[in-house]
């Protein structure tokens, strides 16, 4: 009895040595701020998809962005991850009835609640990347995929030593077929007897499932993957890098941000790169300078919205780039047009 | 009203509350650890379930399936059997749900919804009533085939919604007809648009159910019986097996309408789960917290879905990632799975009160 008072005692003591530690911490960021300087007070919110916001993917590029546009404006940023889909309403009714000026939502999956949210809050401003949703208070960015999966195509046509490739997409969505139409047409477009193994991983927040695949493709003779599925392909790139360690030449592509600086560039052999962060801060800029308009917008080639990753020449040699080069000019003039989904 | 407060007799009652409170005292710690604060956490929790009555509408909303998943769990568990597999009757019932939903046309909201509520729950406990059947008939353990039935079901409502109800490129099957929606327009209306539905009036009366028919009526007994000793049952003349094949079919049941009231009260639709949903594995945890009795699972719910669903008010208010919150929930649980240890803290509390009894 009384050495659990004692222990009761030493606890609360201890506790309250530490809440008054913290107390102190806490006043250290307000007074930080405070000097930073701030041009706006608005707020801006962002709610991740199910893939987190450490996807290594679009969810991260899209808060990179927001947290570089805290920097330059001084608007405080905050995300919500979801857990699950139950989850996108509410996290999304948070920062409306927050009273924030502005709510991203990242990914496809979260266009028809965006759609409800908008619709029952037509004052509040709203964005989504890789949806279209139809209301007047929404302004949505998609990308055109394809055009910049065909250059990454023909990379890895270019390259590939044992004349087969592989594509792991998440989920069997427009946006994904998108990147899967683009990749196989510019595969064809080197050399049609190249064969492209096609798989989806049916999630894009399985790393387990993608490490399989990946390991399965490697085990068939692929040499060179190209994965769209965010956080399902950290396990393609982990099959690579245990693969490339053993001395195996295997080598993976890169999806929505320069992979290489995540993974590095012994197994990243280019990146597919898609400006969401552009995206992102561009149309944020546009609320806190009230230009905002709402709308859809469509990224591509000419607009430098989609793209390969600029460290490409470490793996990729020049002629190839040159050839890269030579395709982007087609698309950009017309001369050729990628077809955004596979024929069946 | 005296038998009521029976039921809540002061160790069952007390020990949840003090296991509680040493959670969020952990909780606090590791925030501290983290370099969150915690009161500022908490309070924030608290004020995003009850702050506006949208948190609160969603709060129930998150509430009613864990009741129900609770349930399920809690009703087989009472009957000797622990039905690890709520999650795939749960996603049965959902399934089921949205087959009637979709399918069915022409009918009157007054029958449609019912039907394809009943089609859930029937479904759900069918799925159930496998594990009921085989552990009766062969005597196959009832851990291992629920938790293999969870991912059959997992794949065989993806295979059903990729192929028969899919919206064309969408992860996500067609919408109920409106009649099929059990969803209170109305009361969400007033509720600041949360997606307020029937089916928590039907968790609460499927509770009460539990309890009478646990308790008041001969079947409950036999199923008791068979579930403090299944020799002893059978040499009192009760037959065994039948009474395991039903305790896995009501507790299906529950499960199955659990699933049910998501897809025609909270979505709609029915999405291609890329994972299990997680519901019925939370079952487990509200029913054990709840001390498998009904109104205990129905507060058990009550603490987990206010904790889940103010985890996201936690992270928006004070920066807390989600994850902590889950370490809460979790050595919550703990502390009430470890119940010797609430009890060894008690101790000297028990025998205060002794002396003064003494006295």
């Amino acid at each position: 009895m009384k050495k659990i008072l004692k222990a009761s005692l030493v606890l609360g003591l201890s506790l309250s040595v530490v809440l008054a530690g913290c107390g102190k911490n806490e006043e250290k960021p307000a007074g930080e701020a405070a000097t930073g300087g701030a041009k706006t007070d608005m707020k801006i919110g962002m709610v991740t998809d199910v893939g987190g916001v450490n996807d290594k993917s679009f969810n991260q590029s899209a808060w990179e962005a927001l947290t570089s546009v805290k920097k330059d404006t001084g608007a405080e940023v905050t995300y919500l991850q979801s857990k699950d889909k139950t989850e996108y309403t509410p996290n999304l009714n948070k920062y409306v009835k927050g009273g924030y000026a502005l709510t991203w939502g990242i990914g496809f999956d979260l266009g028809a609640d965006m759609k409800t949210v908008a619709d029952q809050n037509p004052d509040a401003k709203l964005a989504i990347i890789d949806a279209v949703v139809d209301s007047p208070n929404v302004q949505s960015v998609t990308f055109s995929e394809h055009e910049g999966s065909f250059l990454v195509g023909v990379v890895a046509a270019k390259m590939t030593k044992t004349g087969k490739i592989g594509f792991v997409g998440g989920a069997e969505i427009p946006v994904i077929t998108r990147f899967q139409a683009g990749f196989n047409a510019g595969v064809a477009a080197v050399n049609p007897d190249i064969k492209v193994k096609n798989v989806y991983a049916g999630a894009f927040d399985k790393p387990d499932q993608g490490k399989v695949i990946a390991s399965t493709m490697y085990n068939d003779g692929v040499d060179i993957i190209f994965h769209a599925s965010g956080a399902t392909g950290t396990g393609v790139f982990n099959e690579a890098t245990a693969r490339v360690k053993n001395g195996e030449k295997v080598w993976v592509i890169g999806v929505d941000k320069d992979q290489s600086l995540e993974f590095g560039d012994k197994v990243t052999l280019t990146s597919m790169v898609k400006g969401v962060d552009a995206a992102v801060q561009k149309v944020s800029k546009e609320v806190i300078d009230g230009t905002f308009k709402g709308g859809k917008v469509e990224l591509g080639l000419k607009d430098d919205g989609v793209g390969i990753a600029k460290t490409s020449d470490r793996n990729v040699p020049a002629d190839v780039l040159a050839l890269v080069e030579e395709y982007k000019a087609k698309i950009i003039s017309g001369e050729i047009k990628v077809p955004q989904d596979m024929k069946k | 009203m005296n038998k009521l407060m029976k039921i809540f007799t002061l160790d069952s009652l007390i020990i949840p509350v003090v296991a509680v409170i040493f959670g969020l005292i952990v909780g606090a710690l590791i925030m501290l650890a983290g370099g969150y604060d915690p009161i500022l956490a908490y309070s924030s929790l608290f004020s995003s379930v009850f702050g506006d009555s949208y948190g609160f509408g969603e709060t129930i909303r998150e509430i009613t399936p864990l009741i129900m998943t609770g349930l399920a769990v809690a009703f087989a568990f009472r009957a000797g059997l622990f039905n690890i597999g709520a999650e795939g009757q749960y996603i049965i019932g959902m399934t089921a749900a949205t087959i009637v939903g979709i399918k069915v046309t022409g009918l009157p909201a007054l029958i449609h919804a019912p039907l394809a509520i009943i089609a859930g729950g029937l479904c759900g406990g069918l799925w159930a009533g496998i594990v009921g059947y085989l552990k009766a008939k062969r005597g196959v353990n009832e851990v291992i085939v629920s938790i293999m039935l969870n991912w059959t079901a997992l794949y065989f409502s993806n295979y059903i919604v990729r192929n028969f109800l899919l919206l064309e490129g969408q992860q996500k099957s067609l919408d109920i007809q409106p009649t099929a929606s059990i969803s209170l327009g109305g009361l969400s209306m007033l509720m600041d648009n949360a997606r307020m539905h029937m089916g928590t009036l039907i968790a609460i009366l499927a509770a009460v159910f539990f309890y009478v028919y646990m308790w008041k009526s001969k079947q409950g007994y036999e199923l008791r019986a068979v579930g403090h000793n299944p020799n002893a049952a059978e040499y009192a003349g009760m037959n065994v097996k039948r009474n395991i094949v039903k305790a896995m079919f009501i507790s299906g049941i529950f499960a199955g309408l659990g699933g049910a009231f998501q897809v025609l009260g909270v979505f709609h639709y029915q999405t291609i789960f890329t994972g299990s949903p997680g519901v019925g594995f939370d079952g487990i945890a509200v029913a054990l917290i709840g001390m498998t009795h009904p109104f205990g699972t129905i507060l058990g719910a009550t603490l987990f879905g206010t904790l889940t669903s103010g985890s996201s008010g936690m992270s928006f208010g004070a920066g807390v990632p989600p994850e902590i919150i889950r370490i809460v929930i979790g050595s919550i649980i703990f502390f009430i799975a470890a119940q010797g240890i609430v009890r060894w803290v008690l101790k000297p509390l028990y025998l205060k009160r002794k002396k003064e009894k003494v006295l």
